[in-house]
């Protein structure tokens, strides 16, 4: 499905600085100052300390898939045509888990534990802003 | 005084519909109403607390439907936390009736899905929504049975579950449609049908989805004092939970479902083991949530699910029935399903059910999921005993 173009994502300020990051070619997690704790999604507080003091750090991009799946239907514009692409969640270097989807490989060659790159779609959009949709595929 | 054996379940109604093009969601709501009331031996003027969702009811949802009904309330809960909302309902009726806030409560679903052609489990979402879900499952064409697929692709990774075992769920649920002249598919399926049937979701073929239907139901909740003064033998809530799963910061476990966090507090304060319970009405939104539901209630360890449903284990006649009706799978499944699992048990207990009642069912469990287990979800548990 590297051929389709993904929705226009959304980006909220809590979360502006992922989707920038996607669209630089970077994964960035969130740091808490007070705590240490990495999470995701981005959000404006810690939820574990509930600080507002949170950095941001450049992830290496490489995760295992945790699970997946070969959708076969979605009635929904654009995937409707793209199917049968695979979902997945991945866990990061980092610790977190993300979900995405898989690319570069035949779905059905996709294995739980398989090694795998960020691999980033950038977006064309009317509105200035220069995001990415991070899919991942094999290393 | 505790809540536990004090409140009861005095009337049920499940609407017979299954498609209703000429019905609205608020006339299927009434017409349960008025079902559940008779039921009941109560009449709408005694109906003081109001309890209701749907999958199109917004913010002023309960308060639109109060006045289709011209009720006007001492207490209102229009809490949608998804499928679950109903069984979660019954909950909360208890905590308003034991705290003297209401005294008869009355909880309604109704849903034209069907008939309004809703892609419940394959619509996807589209695109970048706003909310916090939609704009990180969104942009990958996250879809319901999608999400499901994600947990049974992890068991059958982690624990050799066999997709033959989830399908001998969905051959479960259609035997027993069978036997329920309502059901909406009642002919009876094999193991290779559903294997045979096209994969939706790897590894989720069409028989592991639950069918879509319209229908709706009410449920009447009241004190046991009141109800014992009722033409029909009271079903008393035993024990209750609810709980929410949801990803966390980035930490999903998909094989915790609320369902663990939920039923520990209601087998809790039943003060009942797993072994006593005769039936189960758990959500079967796929064969994937019947399995993972129950290793989660404590009924078999994880990953111990696909033997559990082996070998007749969940059939009427079994050591554990579960979902004599024959569930979302094969009886009804109007969107959101949570109200008919109480119906069921609530039938079941008074020993109404006819051919496919569970001989000498005294005690049930009702588990009700709302939402995706595989992005976030919430779960309501509740224990009912026959006196
Ligand atoms: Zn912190």
């Amino acid at each position: 499905m590297s051929d389709m173009e993904y929705p226009l994502v959304y980006a909220s300020w809590e979360t502006r600085a992922y989707w920038e990051g996607c669209g630089r070619g970077e994964i960035v997690l969130q740091r808490c100052r007070s705590c240490q704790t990495v999470q995701h999604k981005p959000r404006a507080i810690c939820a574990t300390c509930l600080s507002s003091e949170i950095d941001h750090f450049v992830a290496s991009g490489r995760a295992t898939i945790y699970t997946f799946t070969v959708t076969h239907q979605n009635q929904a514009l654009p995937f409707r045509d793209h199917c049968p692409y695979v979902m997945a969640y991945v866990t990061l270097e980092e610790g977190p888990r993300l979900f995405t989807n898989i690319v570069g490989a035949e779905p059905s060659t996709v294995r739980i534990g398989m090694a795998v790159v960020a691999d980033f779609a950038p977006q064309v959009r009317t509105d200035g802003e220069v995001f990415a949709v991070p899919r991942f595929r094999p290393e | 005084m505790t809540i536990s054996g004090n409140i009861a379940i005095a009337g049920v109604f499940e609407h017979p519909t299954r498609w209703a093009p000429d019905k609205t969601e608020f006339q299927i709501m009434a017409e349960s109403a008025r079902g559940a009331l008779a039921d009941a031996g109560l009449t709408i003027k005694d109906v003081d607390g109001l309890f209701a969702a749907s999958m199109t009811m917004g913010a002023m949802g309960t308060v639109e439907l109060a006045e289709y009904l011209n009720l006007k309330p001492n207490y209102v809960d229009g809490t949608n936390i998804g499928g679950s909302s109903f069984v979660a309902h019954v909950n909360h009726a208890a905590a308003a009736i034991h705290a003297g806030l209401c005294e008869v409560a009355l909880i309604l679903y109704g849903s034209t899905s069907a008939s309004t052609a809703t892609a419940i489990g394959t619509g996807g979402y589209g695109g970048g929504g706003r909310n916090p879900s939609e704009a990180w499952t969104g942009p990958y064409g996250m879809t319901t049975v999608g999400s499901y697929a994600l947990v049974a692709q992890l068991h059958m990774n982690k624990y050799g579950t066999k997709p033959e075992q989830l399908a001998e769920i969905a051959v479960t649920m259609r035997a027993h449609a069978a036997l329920n002249p309502n059901a909406k598919m009642r002919q009876l399926i094999t193991v290779d049908d559903v294997m045979e049937s096209r994969v939706i979701s790897e590894p989720l073929h069409l028989l592991d989805c639950c069918i879509i239907s319209d229908g709706g139901g009410a449920v009447v909740v009241t004190s046991a004092a009141r109800a014992r003064d009722l033409p029909k033998k009271p079903v008393l809530l035993l024990g209750c939970g609810e709980a929410l799963a949801h990803q966390e910061i980035g930490s999903p476990d998909l094989f915790t479902l609320a369902a663990k966090q939920s039923s520990t507090r209601a087998f809790s304060m039943a003060g009942v083991s797993r072994d006593d319970i005769d039936f189960a009405m758990i959500y079967d939104s796929f064969t994937i949530t019947v399995l993972a539901t129950l290793e989660n209630l404590g009924f078999c360890a994880l990953g111990e699910g696909g033997a559990f449903v082996s070998d007749g284990r969940i059939r009427l006649g079994g050591a554990l029935p579960v979902n004599p009706d024959g569930g979302g799978l094969s009886n009804n499944h109007p969107g959101m399903r949570g109200i008919f699992l109480v119906i069921e048990a609530v039938k079941q207990l008074r020993g109404e059910c006819g051919d496919r009642q569970v001989t000498g069912a005294k005690l049930a469990l009702a588990h009700g999921t709302g939402g995706t287990i595989g992005v976030a979800h919430s779960g309501a548990t509740i224990i009912l005993g026959s006196e």
